[in-house]
């Protein structure tokens, strides 16, 4: 028992070196890949305009959601007027850097792990380095540095979203004056906050893609899951770990901030 | 590295190549040479390590020992220059042909230019579309691979492959799951550009007719080793029984099939 406990946490330490020296291969290829323009704006396209009604739908139930509870429990102490900033500072803070980061992850990581762990498994990975183009500048780079971009857009669209869908719970259904509610958000929310949620947001951008980046490119790898089987558990664990690492970043990160 | 009769050293030397996995020796020693400018083929079964051997050949795989040398230096290591050399000077064309499914034809066979050459983006689209005129493929240039017929993506790999003017080309199994007349028109096309572009050509397959048709030299790889290697004649007249039953297996099976008996059912 204590060698196959030590066999998984060897395993375990082995892993991590390894996603850290790929997604550091990854950082270095990125002045040397060519022509990455298009493959930025492509992977901009997937990660953003694409995710995009995801994003809106969740942001905006999210809001309505945070706008009725928080009525409330507020009403019960006579503190209504707070409403906008439990709403307002939720969401910059907390809810939209980890909501939209883990909405990404469901969307665009899991697609970019299928379609790695395909490119893996059709021999197209192994057919770019035989042609001598570097496969992460050509293939991981651009994706990474797009969620540079897109994870805080992401958040971004998020909270403003939210923030509708708080108001409009909590004055259009509920009855909060609506100068109350945005004059709280107005009074709460600082430059600190936001930059806590965009700080948030690029972490786990870069944490989540080079995770499903990791897995995709290494789909196969596993002598038991061969072909489409390899290309699916990649996916899984593409997502599970992922989502994982975003909330003990999440944690980490407010425990600086807090 | 010893040199091939004549002087001229071999473009490519194997000398003991050994490659196992879990334990099985799936090449257990191969020796062979490559003569610059001839198209050689290695035959062998399926399962016996061909698409291994060239595999080793690309730097794809990584050998248990022996030695491989290209022009008589060896090649040796990831990072050596020489193995850089030979990639540069190579390609190779995969079994599944190994397209990228999100790009165009133009832009797959565009990609090794674009991104290994300083040429213009001009240059990299005229040499891109003769390429494709040469393999009759330019119309089909804004067409993704998936939507074309398993023939044309063989091409389209092949132009790929030739785009960078390369002086080696590999051919893994090139028409492993095609019909009789596609596998003809694959060696024919094979057999053409390699005449009309004189680069060297390897190709691994199970073919038996068509490579002894159309090949310079040829190889049997079994049993992990090269059991022969000389010209496609020296291959038909050799008495060895292994490339008889190879050589013949079309008539063994003819025999088999006659020799099975229908079992006689009685409908009392």
């Amino acid at each position: 028992m204590l060698s196959a406990l030590g066999r998984r946490s060897l395993a375990f330490v082995s892993g991590i070196g390894d996603y850290a020296l790929f997604t550091g291969r990854s950082f270095r290829a990125i002045p040397q890949a060519r022509r990455p323009a298009r493959r930025i704006l492509r992977a901009l396209y997937e990660q953003g305009a694409v995710c995009l009604p995801v994003i809106l739908i969740v942001g905006l139930f999210t809001g309505l959601v945070l706008g009725l509870q928080g009525y409330h429990v507020l009403s019960r102490f006579g503190s209504e007027g707070l409403l906008g900033s439990l709403v307002s500072l939720s969401l910059v803070r907390e809810m939209a850097p980890v909501l939209a980061a883990l909405m990404l992850v469901g969307q665009a990581g899991s697609a970019l792990a299928a379609e790695l762990g395909m490119q893996r498994n059709t021999e197209q990975i192994v057919a770019l380095e035989t042609m001598g183009v570097g496969s992460h500048g050509y293939l991981v780079s651009p994706r990474i540095l797009a969620s540079l971009v897109s994870f805080p857009l992401q958040a971004s669209l998020f909270t403003v979203v939210g923030l509708w869908g708080g108001a409009l719970s909590g004055s259009l259904l509920l009855g909060v004056d609506s100068g109350l509610y945005w004059s709280a958000v107005d009074r709460s929310v600082g430059a600190v906050d936001i930059r806590e949620c965009l700080v948030k947001s690029l972490i786990f951008g870069l944490i989540s893609i080079s995770i499903c980046a990791y897995q995709g490119f290494h789909a196969g790898r596993s002598r038991t899951a061969t072909g489409a089987r390899a290309v699916s558990a990649a996916t899984t664990r593409a997502v599970v770990l992922s989502s994982i690492s975003i909330l003990v970043a999440d944690y980490v990160v407010s425990s600086f901030y807090v | 590295m010893s040199e091939a009769p004549g002087g001229d050293v071999p473009l490519i030397t194997v000398r003991g190549l050994v490659k196992s996995f879990d334990g099985r020796a799936v090449l257990d020693g191969v020796d062979f040479s490559v003569p610059r400018g001839a198209l050689v083929t290695v035959l062998g079964p399926s399962g016996t390590g061909k698409s291994v051997f060239l595999k080793c050949l690309a730097g794809i795989l990584k050998p248990d020992s022996g030695e491989l040398a290209f022009e008589g230096r060896p090649l040796s290591g990831e990072r050596c220059p020489v193995r850089e050399e030979f990639r540069k000077r190579c390609s190779f064309l995969f079994q599944g042909n190994a397209l990228l499914d999100s790009l165009t034809a133009l832009e797959n066979v565009s990609l090794p230019l674009e991104q290994t050459t300083f040429l213009s983006p001009a240059e990299i689209r005229a040499r891109s579309l003769e390429a494709l005129r040469q393999l009759e493929m330019e119309d089909f240039r804004d067409q993704h691979p998936s939507r074309l017929s398993g023939g044309m993506q063989k091409r389209l790999a092949l132009a790929r492959a030739i785009v960078t003017r390369p002086e080696i080309v590999l051919f893994d199994e090139p028409t492993a799951g095609l019909d009789p007349l596609r596998r003809n028109a694959v060696f024919s096309m094979i057999v053409k550009y390699q005449r009309h572009l004189g680069f060297t050509a390897l190709v691994v397959t199970h073919d038996v007719a068509e490579a002894l048709v159309a090949s310079d030299r040829v190889a049997l790889l079994e049993g992990g080793r090269i059991r022969f290697e000389g010209t496609p004649d020296g291959f038909r007249q050799s008495p060895d029984p292994v490339l008889t039953a190879f050589r013949d297996s079309s008539h063994s099976l003819a025999e088999e099939i006659a020799s099975i008996r229908t079992p006689q059912t009685s409908l009392a």
